[in-house]
């Protein structure tokens, strides 16, 4: 058997091609692994919404909850979320960002960034629910926040941090090392290499990765119900110290009840729930794409 | 980007933004300090998260152990803190747990796998580009929307094909769980085979070995320490997974191996009890997080594993 050495440009033809049955058959096999899973979701999206459409209407994204299943509208959960979405960015964003500047450009590979590192890593690998017992913990009962939309915002901030920490210093690596020099010799300080070279340049790397990250708190249930988020909520929380309830804890309220219209309802807290997910990210890449061109021009 | 090779001049962009302009060149040794107390400060955060939960975690557990003795806890196979009849049994949730979690494993294996090893020795760069993504698409869907999927769609699909299957049972729990990760067992597992040397496999080609041979007898061999990292990793998440097996399989703590029946996992545990209005205090409540010690041990445990394998292919590749 020959490999087909003329037409080689680089590895990737090299490995790209199929040649026996054998191979191809594998190949095959392998698309259809990436393609089941995948199609999978799309049809599990597509029952749901299916389910939801008939639902979902204006009544039902400003109603309250109702012990009548076609009544019950999301509005609480809806707040709730958009609260704590908001507060968490707010805490998780600066002390993420913060960390992650100190260890890109102050720590080094001084032993305590290297004991930080580990330490991030660790975090990150930490379940989520593990999150809701330290914010129960901590943030509800021996700070004495209570069960309010704080308590919950730090949990999650918490729980974000690694990961806001790790798509930063992802973003502060592009910035090339002879930048930093540059303005060092221009005789800036470290601030201020950071403030005006580092900063700016690897800003839309640091906002989209960071948004995508906290985009994620607000599909996280676990840790909310420990921390106790309501699930029967007929206001909206005013301030942070309130009492609240999120989507998902709405929409798994909904999925444990036994009768089918109030699973309808899940379906339609569930397109909901995915919306906002959605917008939230095409948010955060329309940011990076105006920031790109502005730092471009 | 040329604009920022060399930063502008102070004065310039101080007017062009029209604000403060003494405040650029404010940067005394003390503020430097200052600020790099301060954002070393952030970083410190995360270690204080981690200390903040071993505390939690501990300190609650210890006030379990002090009622329930770790004998009970590790050799009684019954768990009913919240009848009458109490037993403290950690047994069920861990069977539980593991059920869920094997299901989910033998499932995202096969698939992650193949993915991985498609992607990494076969894809087109384009192929890559669209369909790594979209993988990952998998992990970052919110658990309780797969949850539901697992509950009102699968469930309902599996029973016609086993009519005695229960509402709630570990199987769809697991089957769902497992789509879920397997993105973490590609990603991890493709940058494994990406990073054995081409040379390898040209030295494979070159002896007259087949592309899958090369594949199956040098390429995955050489990577194998990053695939069982990924695989680690990929079940550690698996077993903090929570809201799919607390909707999904049920909360039934029973010491079973039998997927069609519903169980309960040490996740799914604390979300019934957090679900209840337990008062603080009491043994009741402290379960949970007796019951999160355990799990925050066995999930630490496989993460730094992980990472001990990760560790090990970076080097054998540098190599």
């Amino acid at each position: 058997m020959s490999v087909g050495v003329p037409e080689i440009r680089d590895g990737a033809s090299i490995r790209r091609r199929g040649r026996n049955l054998g191979e191809r058959a594998f190949v095959a096999l392998s698309l259809l692994a990436i393609a089941i899973p995948l199609l999978i979701l799309v049809g599990l999206v597509a029952h749901t919404l299916s389910d939801a459409l008939g639902r979902i209407d204006w009544d039902f994204i400003v109603g309250y909850p109702s012990r009548r299943a076609s009544a019950a509208g999301i509005l609480p959960a809806l707040v709730g979320s958009l609260w704590l979405i908001g507060l968490t960015a707010l805490i998780a964003l600066p002390l993420g960002v913060g960390a992650a500047v100190w260890l890109e450009e102050y720590g080094g590979r001084s032993r305590l960034a290297g004991f930080i590192e580990v330490n991030i890593a660790n975090l990150a690998g930490v379940p989520s629910i593990i999150y809701g017992l330290l914010g129960l913990g901590l943030f509800v009962r021996f700070l004495g926040l209570d069960r309010s939309v704080l308590a919950g915002a730090l949990t999650l901030s918490l729980l974000v941090m690694p990961i806001v920490i790790m798509a930063t210093r992802e973003a502060l690596r592009t910035v090339p090392g002879h930048l930093r020099e540059a303005a060092a010799a221009l005789g800036a300080t470290r601030w201020q290499v950071i403030r005006q070279v580092v900063l700016p340049m690897s800003l839309p790397g640091i906002l989209t990765g960071s948004i995508l990250s906290i985009s994620r708190a607000i599909g996280e249930t676990a840790p909310l119900i420990v921390v106790g988020a309501l699930t029967y909520m007929t206001f909206l929380p005013q301030d942070p110290g309130d009492p609240f309830t999120a989507l998902p804890i709405q929409i798994y309220n909904w999925v444990s009840r036994p009768q089918e219209a109030f699973l309808v309802n899940a379906a339609a807290g569930i397109m909901v729930l995915l919306v906002t997910m959605l917008t939230l990210n095409s948010a955060a890449i329309l940011l990076r794409n105006r920031l790109q061109r502005r730092i471009r021009r | 980007m040329s604009s920022f090779t060399l930063p502008e001049p102070a004065a310039r962009r101080a007017t062009r933004r029209g604000s403060r302009p003494g405040r650029r060149s404010s940067a005394t040794p003390l503020a430097e300090k200052a600020i790099e107390w301060s954002l070393l400060a952030c970083g410190l955060v995360s270690i204080l998260t981690t200390l903040g939960i071993l505390a939690v975690l501990l300190v609650e557990a210890v006030g379990f152990f002090e009622q329930v003795s770790l004998a009970d806890f590790l050799g009684d196979t019954e768990w009913t803190p919240l009848f009458a009849d109490k037993h403290f049994g950690i047994w069920p949730l861990v069977a539980g747990t593991f059920l869920t979690t094997g299901i989910a494993t033998l499932v995202a294996v096969p698939f992650g796998l193949l993915a991985a090893i498609y992607l990494s020795e076969f894809a087109p760069q384009r192929a890559r580009r669209v369909l790594k993504p979209a993988l990952e698409v998998l992990a970052g869907v919110p658990t309780i929307v797969y949850g539901y999927f697992a509950l009102v769609v699968v469930t309902p699909m599996l029973q016609e094909v086993f009519p005695s299957l229960a509402g709630f049972n570990a199987l769809s729990a697991g089957l769902v769980m497992g789509i879920m990760i397997i993105p973490m067992v590609s990603s991890l597992s493709e940058d494994a085979l990406h990073a054995v040397p081409m040379a390898l496999r040209e030295a494979s080609w070159g002896l007259g070995a087949g592309r899958l041979v090369t594949i199956f007898k040098v390429v995955l061999p050489a990577a194998m320490s990053g695939i069982v990292a990924s695989i680690i990793l990929a079940v550690s998440r698996a077993v903090g997974e929570t809201m799919i097996v607390a909707i999904a399989a049920g909360q039934q703590p029973r010491l079973t191996l039998d997927p069609t029946v519903p169980v309960e996992t040490m996740t799914s545990y604390i979300v019934q009890v957090s679900m209840g209005d337990t008062p603080t205090g009491t043994l009741e409540y402290r379960t949970i997080f007796a019951v999160g010690v355990t799990l925050f041990a066995l999930t630490l445990l496989m993460n730094v594993l992980s990472r001990r394998f990760v560790k090990r292919f970076r080097y054998g590749a540098s190599r």
